[in-house]
């Protein structure tokens, strides 16, 4: 067994709390620039040149490039042949967190009681924590910082079998469309299809971690996310909402086993900070 | 060609802005979102003054990023707006006359902007550290305990807006987007 001390994890996770927050990837960059040469909407240009600005500014001043620096999701690739020591792991990521909040003057967005109590928690805690186990003795840690405006155009359904892959492109296409300019388009489109209610959200999140065009591995599905994104960039919305080519990014689907009498979809949309940041231990 | 406004705006200030202008808007401003809006309007209810004159007000929805050591405030994009949109017309009604966010209002909100003469101007979603570069001063003035949440009086110079919904019930958002759809 790979010992790893739990106080590894705090500090790796208080370090990829601010950089994802402050430091745009190279990536998202270099798509930024690609589609500010695609956009044909002078305003959708111009919304695209601000957003280069901003992730220059972000990174000088050391500032978020988005002042809602999310509910913060990490999912954790833990290999089998690891076990974690001195300490509980739970604390130790909820621990990294509010380092990293508070430290890096991002801001707090999480309130404690759902229902009734609007007090916030005040240093961004508790995170969303996905756990996987996998084969070997690493682990890799990758923290997105969920934005709530392109959270709550995010959608869920349980469709019929009948349905079919039609009704499904239909419900993801109408989804970006309802969302229109709320999520900060250009944005990111995460598409889950199979598992369970619950997991096929988690697929969709999922999805939004992989980078950009880099497609599924099963080729059928790797061209229904081709033809959806081109679908998507037909709706008209744009950058900003303002109008023009580029509504979304890209746009990636996840898959799982389905049940006979079920055909669960999710949409989950990223913004265009497209915020994420990984690191292997 | 950007045109220049100082807010507090007048009828007089805004009645001829088109949607699509872009705009540079100096002057005071206030922050509310979700939360504030919701205290500010029982203040209304319950008869008692808001923390500030609302007459010819601009509020920004915005919920900023911690101001580091030196800066004036953090990052500072606006929030989406519709979320606000049941409070609107009773802001509306005691004279505000300007809003700062993002993503598309309500018919009613627009009915009520047509009503009583007043401006939503869209600020880039995203864009949240470039915006704070035209943020001078912030105080937190209502609120405290809101965190993020808190009602801020800010003075703003120069910042980069573009006229969404006018006084006339136009959309920027209909408009623009129904040029770029391809069938």
């Amino acid at each position: 067994m790979r010992e790893i001390q739990v106080k590894e994890i705090s500090k790796i996770i208080k370090k990829l709390s601010i950089e994802a927050s402050t430091i745009a990837n190279d990536e998202l960059i270099k798509k930024i620039e690609e589609s500010e040469k695609i956009e044909e909407s002078s305003v959708g240009k111009a919304v695209l040149k601000q957003l280069l600005e901003n992730i220059k500014i972000g990174k000088t001043d050391k500032t978020p490039i988005c002042q809602d620096t999310g509910f913060t999701v990490i999912f954790m690739d833990v290999g089998q042949e690891v076990s974690f020591v001195g300490g509980s792991l739970k604390d130790a990521v909820n621990k990294g967190v509010s380092e990293g909040y508070t430290e890096g003057y991002l801001r707090k967005s999480i309130i404690k009681d759902p229902i009734t109590n609007p007090k916030n928690t005040g240093d961004n805690t508790p995170a969303i924590l996905h756990t996987n186990i996998v084969p070997g003795d690493k682990v890799k840690i990758t923290l997105l910082p969920k934005g709530g405006g392109s959270e709550n155009m995010s959608r869920i359904k349980m469709m019929k079998p009948a349905d079919g892959i039609e009704g499904i492109k239909n419900f993801v296409v109408e989804t970006v469309k309802n969302a229109g300019g709320n999520p900060c388009p250009p944005t990111v489109i995460g598409v889950g299809i199979g598992g369970t209610f619950d997991y096929v959200a988690y697929l969709a999140k999922k999805a939004i971690l992989r980078d950009f065009g880099d497609r599924n591995k099963d080729k059928q599905i790797a061209k229904y996310e081709i033809e959806w994104l081109k679908e998507i960039n037909k709706l008209g919305i744009g950058p900003a909402g303002l109008g023009g080519k580029v509504t979304s990014f890209d746009l990636f689907i996840e898959v799982y086993p389905r049940h006979i009498a079920t055909y669960p979809v999710a949409v989950n949309i990223q913004c265009n900070s497209n915020r994420k940041k990984s690191f292997v231990l | 060609m950007s045109i220049k406004l100082t807010a507090p705006l007048t009828e007089d200030k805004i009645k001829d802005l088109k949607i699509g202008d872009e705009i540079l808007l100096s002057g005071t401003i206030y922050t509310a979102r979700d939360s504030a809006h919701q205290k500010l309007v029982d203040l209304l209810k319950e008869k008692k003054d808001l923390p500030f004159d609302p007459n010819g007000s601009v509020i920004f929805y915005v919920g900023p990023s911690p101001a580091k050591p030196g800066q004036v405030i953090g990052a500072a994009g606006p929030t989406t707006s519709y979320r606000m949109d049941s409070f609107v017309n009773t802001l509306l009604k005691v004279g505000m006359k300007g809003m700062i966010g993002k993503g598309p209002r309500s018919q009613e909100v627009i009915d009520g902007m047509k009503k009583y003469c007043g401006v939503y101007f869209g600020a880039t979603g995203g864009a949240a550290a470039l915006l704070s570069k035209s943020i001078v001063k912030a105080k937190v003035i209502a609120f405290d305990e809101l965190g993020p949440e808190a009602v801020r009086k800010l003075e703003v110079k120069d910042m980069p807006l573009i006229v969404i919904n006018d006084c006339k019930g136009n959309d920027l958002y209909v408009e623009g987007q129904e040029k770029w759809v391809e069938e």
